[in-house]
């Protein structure tokens, strides 16, 4: 491991699409804390088309809120000097639509995936798969390739001494598409090779010329070793050298980084995988934005993310809507609403998305939404999340072949700690509604924490991991996280009415509560930050907190600013087949956590 | 500190517009600075590569990858014709023979020695871009396009299907707050840019297409009837490509809504006259809104006012843009500086708006988008 270096003071900024958030950390009484914040428009686009003028204003307003004097002109100072400049700066970035990558492979859920779970690893965006055995005639793929201009093509394919020819076809392919970058007319269009060893003579007589070719490691050396990390480092290098190298103003940012820029969700992965390992539990994060939908997962170590692209609360609510469908949004909804108006309105919110809802009832919809672009994204990362065991990971044979079956590394009953971020979890009016909102769509099993972020800053710690894992891990730990509480859910189905636990909890100040739950029942039990339970809960025949069908469990739960959630409305939970049984049961929960003020 | 602004759509009846023209990829540009363009002027032009065919000829001849070069009739860069020979086998026996023939007009682009696929590529297809408005040429953009400057009237809507299209302004409606039905389109409204109050249906639209008008300009429409439409339930604001024979541009959102007064009344003073409009909608980063534009030489009355993104003060026109008070229009008449908690418990910065009616109504700021003059 690197050395860390010594740090008093870090500005860290993260480019967004539309904000660029400053934040400044400083060492105080020998505790690194996250002590102001500023943003700022992002002014990657015209008039500005410099992404420097964002930050700049970003790190103003931190100046002006802190005293500190960071800029001189437009240059920061380093290193600190009393309350003057600040040790290091360094910056995400996701401006202009973050990484955008198109991967191809042999066979799509062999190489295919492989080289999907490598690109999102990174931080990017996946446009599409293109694979030998996807279905598409040959000059439907150039097409496509051609429609896309992606940022940067990954290219795997064939196991080491296994199929050329496959391989070489795609770089035909690829050639023949000729496709330009979205960034820097004139320049190659970037491509990481990470295929077939054999095939690499070939691949470099027809994309050397044609594209800015790089070649790297398979990815898939044999069919059960999967080694993604020197493709993942290559992405990375070649997205400071090319993308972020032709947007607008990033030559002078990268000048002024101590660390190299990071695209903002590989930043954020980095700081899931570091708190994992340094607690050594099992974690899933998700970051729901206004276009798209951030999962991350590590789950026995292993980390996974995918990125949901048309999942989100403002620019692509109304793809929730199409993808989810009306009912199922409906059935997060307390009352009733004619299928037209809330069409209309969440077309409203596409068209519009800066607005925020007035209403109790409007806030209700969103929340509603928000539940079903969380649950549809949770489905995708779960279909992605298979298998993968490591850097280099050993797959056994039977492994292999079981990929497209469920296999998935997510186990709901494993995971420790849920964390939730983006504006509707992290700026819910009550937390309690984050907190609802992350079990309705994630469905945790047995003994869960859940958290939010507070003000979105795990891109920022995820760079600084980097140079300062101790300060990374303190800042994220004391200010980042709001812990809300434990979700406590067994995992079953029943019959409405059937009870389904018998429950007693023995509280810090000798407080007690004891009862028994039914299936459809939710109840909520304040328990505040850094105070603990002993939970005692015995399930019924069919029902499994964690140790098996019926079997009692004994555990420590946390409580947060939220408290304590008994949820026994089923795994999957159970919802009523007539609308007014489900207006009934939803208002229902929602009073049982205290959701909303009517 | 940082500021913020509030969007707003540009509506005003007189004001100079720059509009780039650019190539898809590089080529001629077919007017110079300083030259009177129309809309239907073509200002650059260039040939985009054609599309590709792939023939795998070793499987066609049954031969190894690498021995296909001697098999090939046609070599790289040849031209071929539909039909015509591009490979073949020799074999002593004629009846043995085995052909393989283009499938499409055009020029044989590689061989590979390694798949056996032959990759023939389609002649290239010429593409023009237009003035799209009556103006003058004031900038060249070398082997890609020009900027024109254009005056006249320029209204933004918020959302739009449908490309560029140009025609003759038609008022469908008697006033903003009425509803075009079928009825109200005539079969001599071909080509025509058609103005229709306030909600504008499905066979409304449906009845403009069948009379090919140009464009339908309209307050309000229901995302059902967009859906039925389009035929499929539009996902993500990304819009201008789509073909259903019309362009529709809509001026303040989805639902029963008026238009405004003065985007109407601005409309109806330009009837007869031709309008330039393009729905292409766009609202992530890089935000496109529809427009609206009336080429027309100034008059003595014509005053412009500069576009502003400067913050909103106290008289400034606004629309709400968000229930409650959905689609109303009013005046700023108080800007508290303090948080306050709304209804849904939301804690924002908000500001109280004199509506038409006198009532005055507090909204959060984000909630309000300007009526830019």
């Amino acid at each position: 491991m690197q050395q860390e270096r010594d740090l008093n003071v870090v500005i860290a900024t993260d480019c967004g699409s539309t904000t660029t958030k400053a934040i400044l950390i400083e060492k105080v009484d020998g505790t690194y804390r996250q002590t102001f914040r500023g943003e700022a428009p992002t002014t990657v686009e015209a008039p500005f088309e410099d992404v420097t003028r964002g930050v700049l204003n970003a790190i103003q307003e931190v100046e002006e809120l802190s005293g500190r004097k960071i800029l001189e002109g437009e240059h920061i100072i380093t290193p600190a000097e009393g309350n003057r400049g600040v040790d290091i700066y360094i910056s995400t970035s996701s401006a202009g639509g973050g990484l955008q990558m198109m991967v191809t492979g042999v066979v799509k859920s062999m190489t295919g995936e492989s080289a999907q779970r490598c690109a999102l690893g990174a931080g990017a965006i996946v446009m599409d798969v293109l694979a030998s055995n996807d279905g598409r005639l040959p000059h439907e793929k150039i097409e496509r390739i051609r429609q896309l201009r992606p940022d940067m093509v990954l290219q795997s394919g064939g196991t080491d001494g296994g199929t050329i020819s496959h391989v070489v076809e795609l770089a035909e392919f690829i050639a023949a598409a000729d496709p330009k970058p979205r960034f820097g007319t004139g320049f190659k269009l970037p491509v990481i090779y990470a295929g077939n060893k054999n095939a690499i003579d070939d691949i470099t007589r027809i994309l050397g010329e044609k594209t800015a070719l790089t070649v790297t490691e398979n990815i898939r050396p044999t069919l059960e070793k999967e080694n993604l990390m020197p493709a993942r480092h290559k992405i990375h290098d070649l997205f400071l050298e090319h993308v972020m190298a032709q947007a607008p103003g990033y030559r002078k940012l990268i000048s002024w980084c101590g660390a190299d820029i990071m695209p903002t969700p590989g930043a954020v992965g980095l700081i899931m995988q570091t708190i994992a390992r340094k607690q050594g539990i099992n974690v899933v994060g998700v970051d729901i934005g206004g276009a798209t939908t951030d999962v991350f997962s590590v789950f026995d170590e292993v980390f996974n993310r995918t990125v949901s692209a048309n999942l989100g609360m403002s620019y692509s609510i109304s793809n929730v809507l199409a993808e989810a469908g009306l009912e199922n949004i409906a059935r997060w909804i307390p009352f009733d609403i004619d299928e037209g108006d809330l069409r209309n309105r969440i077309k409203n919110k596409m068209i519009r998305p800066t607005t925020i809802p007035q209403l109790l009832d409007e806030l209700k919809l969103e929340q509603a939404i928000a539940r079903e672009a969380l649950r549809l994204a949770f489905i995708q990362h779960k279909q992605l999340a298979v298998g993968l065991k490591g850097i280099a990971k050993e797959r056994t044979l039977s492994d292999v072949f079981s990929q497209e079956s469920d296999g998935s590394l997510i186990n709901m009953m494993e995971l420790d700690l849920l964390v939730g971020s983006g504006g509707v979890l992290s700026h819910a009016p009550r937390r309690q509604q984050s907190m609802q909102m992350m079990i309705d769509a994630f469905q945790p099993e047995g003994v869960t924490r859940l958290a939010v972020d507070s003000i979105f800053m795990m891109p920022h710690l995820g760079v600084l991991s980097t140079v300062n894992e101790t300060a990374a891990t303190e800042v994220f730990e004391k200010d980042c996280m709001i812990y809300l509480g434990t979700c406590v859910a067994p995992r079953g189905k029943g019959k409405k009415g059937n009870q389904v636990l018998s429950f007693e909890m023995e509280f810090q100040d000798g407080r007690r509560e004891s009862g028994t739950m039914n299936v459809g029942d939710l109840r909520h039990f304040p328990l505040g930050l850094n105070e603990t339970a002993k939970l005692r809960a015995t399930p019924a025949k069919g029902w499994d907190l964690g140790h098996g069908s019926g079997k009692p469990v004994e555990a420590v739960i946390h409580g947060g600013v939220v408290g304590i959630v008994l949820d026994t409305r089923g795994r999957p939970i159970q919802f009523a087949a007539d609308r007014p049984a489900q207006i009934a049961d939803t208002v229902r929960w929602n009073k049982a956590t205290d959701q909303f003020p009517v | 500190m940082a500021h913020s602004y509030t969007p707003g759509l540009r509506v005003t009846p007189f004001a100079t517009l720059q509009r780039r023209r650019i190539l898809p990829l590089k080529g001629e540009v077919t007017v110079r600075v300083g030259d009177l363009v129309s809309r239907d002027t073509v200002v650059a032009r260039t040939e985009l590569p054609g599309d590709v065919a792939t023939v795998n000829v070793v499987n066609r001849l049954g031969i190894e990858a690498h021995q296909i070069e001697q098999y090939m009739v046609k070599k790289v860069g040849d031209s071929v014709a539909t039909d015509e020979l591009i490979a073949e086998t020799r074999p002593f026996f004629k009846f043995l023979k085995s052909t393989v023939n283009s499938p499409i007009d055009g020029t044989v682009e590689s061989v590979s020695t390694v798949t056996g696929q032959v990759i023939l590529r389609r002649p290239p297809k010429p593409v023009a871009v237009t003035a799209y408005v009556d103006g003058r040429v004031i900038e060249e953009i070398p082997n890609q396009g020009v900027v024109v400057e254009t005056q006249g009237a320029f209204i933004q809507g918020i959302f739009g299907i449908g490309g560029e299209a140009w025609g003759k302004i038609r008022r469908v409606v008697e006033s903003h707050d009425s509803v075009a039905t079928p009825s109200s389109i005539s079969a001599d409204m071909e080509g025509c840019v058609l103005i229709c109050g306030s909600l504008v249906s499905a066979d409304t639209i449906k009845r403009a297409i069948a009379v090919k008008a140009a464009g339908v300009i309209a307050g309000g429409i229901h995302a059902g009837d967009l859906k039925d439409l389009l035929g499929y339930d539009l996902g993500v604001a990304i819009t201008g490509t789509e073909r259903i024979g019309t362009t529709i541009i809509v001026t303040e959102g989805f639902g029963a809504i008026a238009m405004a007064r003065r985007t109407f009344d601005i409309l109806s003073s330009c009837e007869g006259m031709v309008a330039s409009i393009n729905g292409t909608t766009q609202i992530r980063a890089g935000v496109q809104r529809p427009e609206i534009i009336v080429s027309r030489p100034p008059s003595p009355s014509d005053t412009e006012v500069a576009a502003s993104s400067a913050g909103l003060q106290i008289g400034d026109p606004v629309r709400v843009i968000r229930e409650p008070y959905f689609g109303r229009l009013g005046s700023v008449s108080a800007l508290p500086s303090e948080l306050q908690t709304v209804e849904s418990e939301t804690r924002v910065r908000v500001l109280e708006v004199a509506l038409e009616d006198g009532e005055k109504v507090i909204v959060p700021r984000a909630n309000v988008e300007s009526i830019a003059l």
